[in-house]
Formats: structure tokens, C-alpha cells, sequence
């Protein structure tokens, strides 16, 4: 790759299939689309051969923890927007659980100007619910969404708002500037010290269970309060095939709810826990088949409006130890699309608009955030990914970007690959590797001016 | 034998192998001599994450009357309660040279995570691990039952058709996990008696009838009750309202003590509450086992470390 190609902003894209499973040529110029169609030409333009490549609008993660401040050993919002960019993302949405917290508007306004700086994908913070996450007083929700960083999600997420006072003024308060709680649904108290899913299985591990029922719980507890007061509601990382039926009623009943699940539990299942392997250990936890497949029935039908990856870094220590003592969470940027394509696509379930949808303009609709999700169609922002369907590869430590190496895809083979991504018209992967950190940080700021 | 970890992986005949060892170590504790030279210059560290000078003194006795070198390594007072990882302590002990390690840990799976994970070659014994398994307890309880039905012929033979009822906390027991598998391997029928709060949720795959009226299972007739050790501090957290009701409705008390067979066996792993769980005139009766218990544990625990230290050491 020439510098000179790679520091180009004019792309033109040849021979490219579009969600739909048409084939187009596409322009990228000025941050833009600009063309669409075939047999284009642009003068000065870089060209792409996407033969047999998929052009997806740029993916926007709605749950992804990227850890800075306060634990920039597990993961900065540089390296977590390299393994976005690396995973076909142009958005993450950054949680809230930094430290400090996310819960003021110059903590907010800090995370996005790390992440402007970086430039290798859009980082919108995500603001507190509660000082501190501590559940006990309602964070500066107004300034945050007042602020440079235009917060829009709010979310105690890592915990449960399981008050359900303070629950309900959340949902009534974030009204004045259309906001939304994304709800991490967990009982605290059906689920102390809880170390897997409640089931046969955990019985015979001698692991404590978390209950499907204390998530289901919070999650009609919620939906509830959100229909009584006329709120938007968003469920974070549901699980359990009973969390499902209880938001299609929900749904059915005209209450505002949206709902995302992990790709980890699209498609994995408890049984890897058996093991003691502590990569498997997550929250919510890797939940029985019957969960996968209503999950699948879930996101295919639309009760589940998207995919959120939950990225959760750790440092190797926290994972290279007993069950009880590990840390819960697994990377998910950089596996994402390959897990998604495995789980619901391989099978007919899905296609690849549903893809775009679930990936991209819903999860960009939910955050209101500004420059994604709008597709690729004329006149949007350059925000695209070119991905390979018919790639195959065993997942390996080579193919994470980030900081954190806690996959529990590693070893497994997974199919297609991210070729390339495009962010405000500018290629932050190219041929399957990422652009150098320089190269980037300068593209962001020429636009910023 | 590689690792003795779990009962739940064990096949019958590695069970009655092991068995049958371990008589031929009781017969040396009858002895006047008590000490085989078997494993002279091996190294069988005992590490203990968790209180339990019955099981280690157990463990220690074997190895010695193997004569084994023995370290214990305690969590109390060493670099384990600062917080030293596990990886950390087994590296330690790697460069020690230990050739087994024997581990109690709070933490169910500790065992499996030291035996797959690299950081130490040496053979590993779970000595109860969270609520997971303690298979030499298991192993020293069927050794107790066989020896008890069969005396001196107990050699070659499995349990088949030996009833045993296990009392109390299920839940929260690895004595009554390794238990369940290794008792219904050899051929008993297992059935658990306690408060629905106290069994796991779901045992849909557990080898084991379930019941939750303790006189209703007495009057069945089994060839042996096994009383687990209750905790206290449960009732705090609900499972149950007091020790008043816990011990009238699932205590083995004088009146249903005397309505087993005479020929009934009585058991607990102990240390037992005397009065709660089980009563003192059961507990010292002509058929409890409760000190045959722990003498049985010295010859299982030699039998398991005859077979993972010596001879050819191979992955099974
Ligand atoms: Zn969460």
C-alpha cells in the first residue's frame, strides 16, 4: 500500500454488492457518497476492487466499554477504536463505567475528545444514570446531554438500576431532551455472588446460579414503568428466552422498548463452562440453547432490534485464574461481524440488510448519534465497511487489535473477514489491516479544521 | 492416574481398583510397622485455601506413611491470603519440585484450573474445591460402606443395589456431588432427602431420587443414611427459618434412629453438630461409621497417591 493511496480521501469502489444483493460502483469524496452505480470512474480516486465483497453501511456499536479513564491496562479508546475499526465499525458508544464515571459533562466531553483525537471511529459517550454508578442519586443527566459530547444514552451499565423509584424518574427525566436508560437487567439480589447460569449444569459445577428469571424480572418491572410514564426504554445484552417474550408483549402492547443482544450470546451456550475456562465467564452468562435459539427468533422477528458487541476488555490476569476470582466480559469488537454472520446469517435467518439494520441504522436511531446509520445511499457520510462473506479463518490472537486478548473465539473458526473500513471518507482498514495510527490522527484533524 | 479430580469421570473399575488399594493400605495400618517406602523422595505438597485440619492431617498421614516428603502451604498466614494468585502459588510450588498437589480451595473448579493450565506439571488431588466435588471423601465413604457389608471379601466387589440416602444441605455440598456419581457407579441407589431449598434447583441428569420428608425415607428401609453437616449461617439467608425446625424435620434424631434396621448403616463426613443434624445416641451407635470414616480416609487417600505417583504417569 502507497502512502500516497492511503492518505487519499477520494475512493472509488468497484463492483461492490449492496445489501440487497445488488452490485454497484461506489464514490467516496469530501466525507461523502457521492456516486452510486455502475462503471463509474473518478479522476485522482484510489480504486477498490470489491468484486465478491459486501458493502455494509459503517457498524455502530451501541455497548462497548472502552475503558479510559481509570484502566487504560485493560484497554484506551484508541486501541478499543482499533479493534472497532479492524471489526468493520465507524461508531462505538462508549459505557459509562470509567473512572472517573461517566456521570459528569466533563468526563463525557473528555471521552469524546480522545476519541476525535484517535479518529478511527465515532466515540459517543454514554452518561450515567446514578453518581458513580452507586444507584443512589441521579447523575447530571442534563449537562451531559447539554454538553460538547450531546449524550443521549444514559446507563448505569455493569450494574442494575434496580430501584424502581429511581428507575422511573430516570425514565421520566431523560423526556426533557430525548433521551433513553439502557436498563442492565439484573436483580441484585436474586443474583449475588452468581457465577453462571442457573440450571443442571450449574448445579453439578458447584457454581452459584444466575437465575433467567432475575433478569426477566427487571426487564417487566421496566417495561411497565416505561409504558406508565411514556418513556423511551432500552434493555441492554438480553439473554434468556423468556427476556424475549416478555419485550414481544411488551412491543405488542405499544410500549417504546428496544432491545440488543451480544453476538457471545447468539451463539455460544453454557456448556462451555464446564471447563472452568474463565474466557467464557460473562454478564449476563452464556444461557442454554433453547435462550440461543429464541434469541435468533428474537432478533429475526424484530423483538430484539440490534447487536451490541458488550466489548469488555481485561488485563490476562484477570482471566488466568480460578471461575469464582476471574473478571466477567469478553472482547467482541473485533469478532462481531464473524459471529454475527456465523450465528444468524450462515443459517438463513437473517440476510444482509437485516445486517445493516440490526448493525447499523437502528443502533444509530436509538443513540441519536449525529453522521451514522444513514446507509449508503447518495449524499450520506463515507461510513461504510467492505466485508468478505466467503472468507474463512480460525480466530486467532493476530486478528484482535485491542488491548484485551479475553475472546472465546480464539481457536474457533469463524467465517468472512472485514476487507475494509471507511470513516468520514477515509479508509481506517485497508487489504484487511489497519491504517497507522498517525495516518489517522491526521485525517481527524483535517476535519475537525 | 493422572489427576484424581472429580468422581463424576470415574469408571468402575478405576473406582474398585482404587478400592481394592486402599485395603491393601489398611492392612499395613494394622502393622506394626505402618510405613510402606513406596514413594521415598517424592514431594506431595498439601495446599490449603481454606480451613480443614481434618482433611489435611488425613492427607498428610497417607503421604508420611508412604513415605512421602510433605509440605503443607496454607492460605493462613502466607503470601496466599495477600492475595497471591493461584497461578503465582502454583509456580512456586512447581519450582519446589512438588510431585503432587493436594488442594482445598473455596473456588469450585480451582483443582481443574491447576491441572489444565500448564502452570505446574505435578499430579493433582482435589480435596474439595467450592461446592463442586471432594472425591476422596466419596471414595474413603463407599470404601466405609463396602468393608462394612462385605468385611474381609470386600475386594473386586461394587455396591450394587446398596440403598443410601443422603441428608441436608445438597446444595451447597461437594460430598454430596462426588458422592451421587461414584455411589450410583458402583451400583447404590442414591436418594436425597432435604429442604427443596437446600437442592439444587434443577437436577434433571443427577443420578438420584429426590424427597423432602426425611420420615417417609427412613421408613423405606435404606442400607445407609448419610447426614451432611448443616450451617447456621444459612438461615440467615433463608433457607431455612431455624435450627429448631431444621433438626425436627430433617435431623436424624433418637425416635428416627430407631426405626432403621438394625443392620442399618449411619454416616456423616463430620465434623457433625451433635443434636442438630444428628443425634448423639445415632451418632455413637453400633451402626455408625463416623470414626471408621476417618480412619478409612488414611488408606484412600494412600491408595490415591500410590496411583498417581507411582509407576508410569500418564494423562487418562
Ligand atoms: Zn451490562
Amino acid at each position: 500500500m502507497s502512502s500516497e493511496r492511503a492518505a487519499s480521501t477520494r475512493y472509488l469502489i468497484r463492483g461492490a454488492t449492496l445489501p440487497d444483493g445488488t452490485g454497484t460502483d461506489l464514490v467516496l469524496a469530501d466525507g461523502r457518497i457521492t456516486e452510486l452505480g455502475s462503471g463509474l470512474s473518478s479522476a485522482g480516486a484510489s480504486v477498490i476492487d470489491a468484486a465478491g465483497l459486501i458493502a455494509l453501511p459503517g457498524l455502530v456499536d451501541l455497548h462497548t466499554h472502552l475503558r479510559e479513564p481509570g484502566f487504560e491496562q485493560s484497554e484506551t479508546i484508541l486501541t478499543g477504536s482499533r479493534a472497532a475499526a479492524i471489526g468493520g465499525f465507524t461508531s462505538v458508544f462508549a459505557m459509562a463505567n470509567t473512572s472517573p464515571v461517566q456521570d459528569t459533562a466533563g468526563v463525557v466531553e473528555q471521552v469524546l475528545a480522545l476519541g476525535e483525537r484517535a479518529g478511527y471511529v465515532t466515540v459517543q459517550p454514554i452518561g450515567a444514570v446514578t453518581v458513580g454508578l452507586a444507584g443512589e442519586r441521579l447523575a447530571e443527566l442534563g449537562a451531559m446531554a447539554a454538553s460538547r459530547a450531546r449524550v443521549r444514552v444514559f446507563s448505569d451499565d455493569g450494574f442494575c438500576v434496580s430501584d424502581p423509584l429511581l428507575m422511573r424518574r430516570a425514565l421520566e427525566y431523560v423526556k426533557a431532551f430525548d433521551g433513553v436508560v439502557a436498563q442492565h437487567a439484573q436483580e441484585p439480589r436474586l443474583t449475588e455472588k452468581a457465577q453462571m447460569n442457573e440450571g443442571a449444569l450449574s448445579g453439578e459445577l458447584g457454581l452459584t446460579g444466575w437465575p433467567a428469571v432475575a433478569e426477566e424480572s427487571i426487564i417487566a418491572r421496566d417495561v411497565l414503568l416505561a409504558e406508565h410514564v411514556g418513556s423511551r426504554l432500552h434493555v441492554c445484552h438480553v439473554s434468556t428466552a423468556g427476556s424475549v417474550d416478555v419485550i414481544r408483549w411488551a412491543k405488542a402492547r405499544g410500549i417504546n422498548v428496544t432491545a440488543e443482544a451480544t453476538p457471545h450470546h447468539l451463539l455460544l451456550t453454557e456448556d462451555l463452562v464446564v471447563g472452568y475456562d474463565a474466557r467464557f465467564k460473562v454478564n449476563p452468562p452464556l444461557r442454554r440453547r433453547e435462550d440461543v435459539e429464541a434469541l435468533r427468533a428474537g432478533l429475526a422477528d424484530g423483538t430484539i432490534d440490534i447487536v451490541a458487541t458488550d466489548h469488555a476488555p481485561h488485563p490476562v490476569e484477570s482471566k488466568d485464574c480460578e471461575w469464582d476470582a476471574a473478571a466477567n466480559g469478553m472482547v467482541g469488537l473485533e469478532s462481531a461481524l464473524s459471529v454475527v454472520h456465523a450465528a444468524v446469517v450462515a443459517g438463513g435467518q437473517l440476510d444482509w440488510s437485516d445486517i445493516a439494520r440490526v448493525l447499523s441504522a437502528t443502533p444509530a436511531r436509538i443513540g441519536r448519534v449525529n453522521g451514522q446509520g444513514q446507509g449508503l445511499v447518495v449524499g450520506a457520510p463515507a461510513e461504510l465497511t467492505l466485508y468478505d462473506p466467503s472468507a474463512s479463518r480460525v480466530f486467532d490472537r493476530e486478528d484482535l487489535a485491542g488491548k484485551g486478548v479475553n475472546s472465546p473465539y480464539l481457536t474457533m473458526t469463524l467465517p468472512g473477514r472485514v476487507h475494509a473500513t471507511f470513516h468520514r471518507g477515509y479508509a481506517t482498514v485497508l487489504d484487511g489491516m489497519l491504517r497507522p495510527i498517525a495516518e489517522i490522527a491526521a485525517h481527524g484533524e483535517n476535519d475537525r479544521g | 492416574m493422572r489427576h484424581l479430580l472429580s468422581t463424576k469421570d470415574m469408571s468402575r473399575d478405576d473406582a474398585i481398583t482404587l478400592l481394592d488399594i486402599a485395603e491393601d493400605m489398611a492392612d499395613v495400618a494394622d502393622r506394626e510397622v505402618k510405613k510402606l517406602p513406596t514413594l521415598r523422595g517424592k514431594t506431595v505438597v498439601n495446599l490449603f485455601f481454606e480451613d480443614s485440619t481434618r482433611t489435611r492431617i488425613s492427607f498428610e498421614a497417607a503421604a508420611k506413611r508412604l513415605s512421602a516428603d510433605v509440605i503443607n502451604f496454607s492460605a493462613k498466614g502466607s503470601s496466599v491470603s495477600k492475595g497471591e494468585s493461584l497461578k503465582d502459588t502454583a509456580q512456586t510450588l512447581a519450582a519446589m519440585g512438588a510431585d503432587a498437589v493436594v488442594i482445598r480451595h473455596p473456588a469450585s473448579g480451582a483443582p481443574h484450573v491447576l491441572a489444565e493450565s500448564g502452570w505446574i506439571d505435578a499430579g493433582i488431588i482435589n480435596a474439595g474445591d467450592g461446592m463442586h466435588e471432594h472425591p476422596t471423601q466419596a471414595l474413603l465413604d463407599a470404601f466405609t460402606i463396602r468393608r462394612r457389608l462385605h468385611q474381609g471379601g470386600a475386594r473386586g466387589k461394587g455396591l450394587d443395589g446398596v440403598t443410601v440416602t443422603i441428608v441436608g444441605d445438597i446444595l451447597h455440598s461437594r460430598v454430596a456431588r462426588s458422592n451421587v456419581w461414584l455411589l450410583t457407579t458402583l451400583g447404590a441407589h442414591v436418594t436425597f432427602v432435604a429442604p427443596p431449598t437446600l437442592l439444587p434447583m434443577d437436577l434433571t441428569g443427577w443420578p438420584a431420587e429426590v424427597g423432602f420428608d426425611l420420615d417417609a425415607a427412613i421408613d423405606s428401609g435404606p442400607d445407609v443414611v448419610m447426614m451432611l453437616r448443616i450451617q447456621l449461617e444459612r438461615m440467615n439467608a433463608a433457607f431455612f427459618p431455624n435450627s429448631r425446625e431444621y433438626s425436627r424435620r430433617w435431623g436424624l434424631d433418637d425416635e428416627r434412629f430407631a426405626r432403621l434396621a438394625p443392620t442399618s448403616i449411619v454416616m456423616h463426613p463430620g465434623p457433625m453438630n451433635r443434636g442438630l443434624e444428628i443425634s448423639s445416641a445415632a451418632a455413637d451407635s453400633a451402626g455408625s461409621t463416623v470414626r471408621e470414616q476417618v480412619a478409612n480416609g488414611v488408606s484412600v487417600r494412600m491408595a490415591a497417591l500410590y496411583l498417581l505417583l507411582s509407576g508410569d504417569r500418564e494423562d487418562s
